[in-house]
């Protein structure tokens, strides 16, 4: 794999003198337009965080108008009908996109994975700047949609034509829907950037010993998710620009012959079903883009903590990239009810069964990692035996709905709002949580508290179930999702007690969502200094400074003697083995 | 801080499989010649799935308690992995899988691979912001056409589905906003919209089938039982979503070739 050690050594070695930069000065290189892999991973944490207090904010309204429909809001008023949905569509929108694809691979994979692999930096730090400001522009025009006459789009974040295609077909559908596809095609072309620099960089400027066999799981993920987005995002770019085009244009690649209110329409011949080809042709691999990295991270986690080598690391590899290459082939099971053919649901299902089956690998060998173990509970191994439990319930919903025949009771109801949530939505952002409590350290020099950690994990951990596990109730009911009244079908008049139930727990799980950002911004300031490995981890980030000087190791390139997780070598001087350290003791 | 985990762990899978194993809130009574076989296979799936995630998070829970870290816990395994142990569970995970996708799929090919058999009684639907229309053939057997240009909402019913009163052949098509049908007779849907994606959903009949602009989707149903049924729209079609809504009326085979009768008499 990738040309050997000594090939690989040259081709770093011309790399890394090629785009060797010296620290900046002054605020505006430093901070702003800065080239440093460390600061830019920052900028796109801090992005994510902005996006996912706006993201949870919408929810919370949701769920207030779900339950209560007549209330008067502060500043807002009444929620109206159509307002729910623009609220559903944002809430979607900026959470898949600006959270969790930005936190996990632009936040932590731009600051750790080069660190991890022992590089000065990333391969392209220009394009690496333009990836995140280009990112940032994405989310401005995203907000912007908000702002303009009609407000923000109502088709949800899938967009499905023709609604997302016809001004008139919504309020929202005008300048608001235009907005909303502008801010994703920016996003893609950002994304595509950094995808192309994550590749480039694991392939060519790993340090010496660093095989790829040697690599953290973490990079890994990263590695296969940048991979995912190179193929996905592109194909999504060019069906938002056939969506533009048929808005403004009158193309029709989307729309045949309609009537909305009365008014023919000037398309014909467009098939509908294209959108959500294309669209979950990247739909279904960013699912994965959004949960891999969490993956990663819980894999490192859990070993470090468990003063244990991961169990199964090449059983684990090979399970990422199945993951990611069956990832291209079950985008057809969104659409087993689409009206596409009833054939080609067999074909669908039976990959996204077999997609289960790495998936399912992954969960025994985290179990095996902590069999055996000596199991320390610092905060974010709480968050990552968190997000094994989440990846599990949410994981095991997927079986149901990979089933064409059972789509027939729960596609489109909250069965799969629940699933969909578990395993992408919260066990990401667990995912998330855990590399923040892990790495902040090392980001920031200092620690973060413990116990404010345990609190906002107790009760996040046990809300999100509460939130999310009678989603699961409301589907089998039959409860559609995206309705924004219950008043109308009557036989959803029984399931409005569960969604109080539900809308209250939200207001838990959001409120000690506060504890955790006071957490992180007096932790910055006023936590405990770190020391250089305070988690006693193995990999390279924890062999220098605290936090990393500009070019990371301060001048000295490592070189790699040992796996990622040598934890509890018999006859070594300490439980864990770091990767620089001496080939003296035996490992794998 | 391990037996914590363990207590909450367990409960949290303890209430979660409590309230599905109470069915207290479960798929609302089948009503059509499909539901049992459908119903069986989601029965299976959830006590397998269910095996599944109790053991998997009873066995999460037991272990950081058991290998918590502790003055005198025992020392910790160096190991790898275990090649063996990989093996199996891959491929038992296979075999789980695939089985259960290989015994649903003769329940979704005779719904769907198959059209609707002789005798079937024909009905159209159409979907529209925010509203369903059924047609019947009426006394000829012949649908009459229908013309996107002619589709005016506001009117209802035969103008609202764009039915050219110019062909013969629609003379005598009934169009309502209920949809009525024999009991234990199939019934063989066309679906059609006129602006965006709506979705045809009939809980207790097991029915759900995405009507789409441009198309006309034939799909089939056989209701078992008399009674009221409700209709939702499943697919995010615009503001009124949420009231798009209908009633599926079962009847006896006499009852409704009356009310088909005096709906004729009507257009007269």
């Amino acid at each position: 794999m990738a040309g050997g050690e000594r090939g690989g050594e040259t081709i770093a070695m011309v790399a890394q003198d090629a785009h060797a930069h010296s620290a900046p000065q002054g605020f505006i290189r430093k901070y702003i337009f800065s080239l440093d892999h460390k600061v830019i991973g920052i900028q796109y944490y801090f992005l994510a965080l902005a996006a996912v207090f706006v993201g949870m904010f919408l929810s919370l309204l949701m769920r207030i108008h779900l339950v209560w429909p007549g209330v008067n809001l502060p500043i807002m008023g009444e929620i109206k009908p159509e307002t729910y949905l623009s609220l559903l569509t944002m809430h979607g929108t900026i959470m898949v996109f600006f959270v969790l694809t930005t936190a996990p691979q632009g936040g932590f994979g731009n600051y750790f994975l080069p660190i991890q692999i022992g590089a000065p930096d990333m391969a392209f730090p220009v394009l690496n700047m333009l990836s995140f400001w280009t990112t940032f522009v994405a989310f401005v025009v995203m907000i912007a949609a908000f702002f303009v006459t009609g407000g923000a789009p109502l088709h949800g974040w899938t967009g499905y034509a023709p609604l997302s295609a016809l001004q008139s077909a919504g309020p929202g559908e005008q300048l608001g829907a235009d907005l909303w596809i502008a801010s994703i095609a920016i996003f893609c072309l950002a994304s595509l950037m950094g995808a192309l620099n994550f590749i480039t960089t694991t392939l060519d400027l790993r340090a010496k010993g660093m095989t790829m066999m040697r690599m953290p799981l973490t990079v890994w993920s990263w590695f296969i998710t940048a991979i995912l987005g190179l193929l996905a995002f592109g194909v999504l770019l060019s069906a938002g620009i056939l969506l533009l085009l048929d808005r403004n244009l009158g193309t029709s690649f989307y729309v045949p012959l309609v009537v909305v209110n009365g008014q023919v329409m000037g398309h014909k011949g467009g098939s509908p079903i294209l959108w959500q080809h294309l669209f979950w042709f990247f739909g279904h691999p960013e699912v994965y883009i959004a949960i891999l990295p969490g993956m990663g991270v819980a894999s490192q986690i859990l070993s470090t903590f468990s003063r244990k080598p991961i169990f199964g690391y090449r059983a684990m590899v090979y399970a990422i990239m199945a993951i990611g290459i069956l990832g291209f082939m079950v985008w057809g099971h969104h659409m087993f009810m689409s009206g596409m053919s009833p054939y080609s649901a067999f074909a669908f299902s039976l990959m996204t069964m077999a997609i289960g089956v790495p998936s399912a690998i992954k969960t025994f060998n985290w179990l095996g990692t902590l069999h055996g173990g000596r199991i320390r509970f610092a905060t974010p191994m709480l968050f990552a035996i968190g997000f094994v439990s989440l990846f599990v319930s949410g994981g095991l919903s997927g079986p149901f709905l990979a089933q064409p025949v059972l789509d027939i009771p729960l596609h489109d109801t909250y069965f799969v709002v629940g699933h969909f949530h578990l395993i992408m939505g919260v066990a990401a952002i667990f995912g998330i949580f855990a590399a923040t409590y892990y790495w902040f350290p090392k980001m920031f020099g200092r620690m973060m508290s413990e116990s404010m950690g345990r609190i906002h994990f107790w009760i996040t951990f046990i809300g999100t179930y509460a939130i999310f596990m009678p989603m699961h109730y409301l589907g089998l009911a039959g409860h559609p999702r995206r309705y924004s009244q219950l008043t109308e079908l009557a036989y959803l008049h029984d399931l409005i007690p569960l969604q109080k139930f539900m809308t209250y727990a939200a207001f838990f799980t959001i409120g000690v969502q506060l504890v955790f950002l006071f957490n992180l911004f007096w932790s910055m300031f006023k936590g405990p200094k770190a020391s250089d490995n305070p988690w006693e981890a193995t990999t390279l980030e924890w062999t220098t400074a605290t936090p990393p000087p500009h070019d990371n190791f301060g001048g000295k390139t490592p070189v790699v003697h040992h796996g990622p997780y040598e934890y509890s070598v018999p006859g070594a001087p300490r439980d864990y083995t770091m990767q620089t350290d001496p080939a003296t003791v035996a490992t794998h | 801080m391990g037996l914590a985990l363990l207590v909450i762990v367990w409960l949290i899978t303890f209430l979660s499989t409590y309230f599905f194993i109470a069915k207290t809130w479960w798929l609302p009574a089948g009503m059509s010649a499909a539901a049992p076989g459908i119903d069986h296979q989601f029965f299976v799936t959830f006590i397998l799935m269910g095996v599944v995630f109790v053991l998997a998070q009873c066995a999460l829970g037991y272990f950081v308690w058991k290998y918590r870290d502790r003055t005198d816990a025992a020392k910790v395994t160096y190991s790898h992995g275990n090649t063996k142990l990989e093996v199996v569970w891959t491929a038992l995970t296979a075999i789980l899988f695939v089985g259960m996708n290989l015994m649903g799929s003769p329940i979704w090919a005779a719904q769907r691979f198959e059209p609707a058999k002789e005798g079937a009684i024909p009905v159209e639907v159409t979907g529209m912001q925010f509203a369903w229309y059924f047609r019947y053939a009426g006394l000829d057997g012949k649908f009459g056409k229908t013309d996107l240009h002619m589709v005016d909402p506001s009117s209802g019913n035969e103008a609202a589905i764009g039915l050219d009163s110019t062909d013969p052949a629609s003379k005598d098509d009934v169009v309502t906003g209920t949809m009525y049908v024999p009991v234990g007779r199939e019934v063989d849907l066309n679906l059609r919209a006129v602006d965006v994606i709506h979705s045809f959903f009939i809980p207790s009949m097991r029915f759900k089938q995405d009507a789409v602009p441009g198309l006309a989707i034939h799909m089939h149903f056989t209701p078992t039982q008399t009674g009221d049924y409700e209709i939702a729209c499943a697919e995010l079609c615009g503001l009124g979503h949420y009231k798009m809504h209908g009633m599926l009326k079962v009847v006896s085979q006499d009852d409704f070739d009356k009310w088909l009768a005096a709906r004729e008499a009507e257009k007269q």
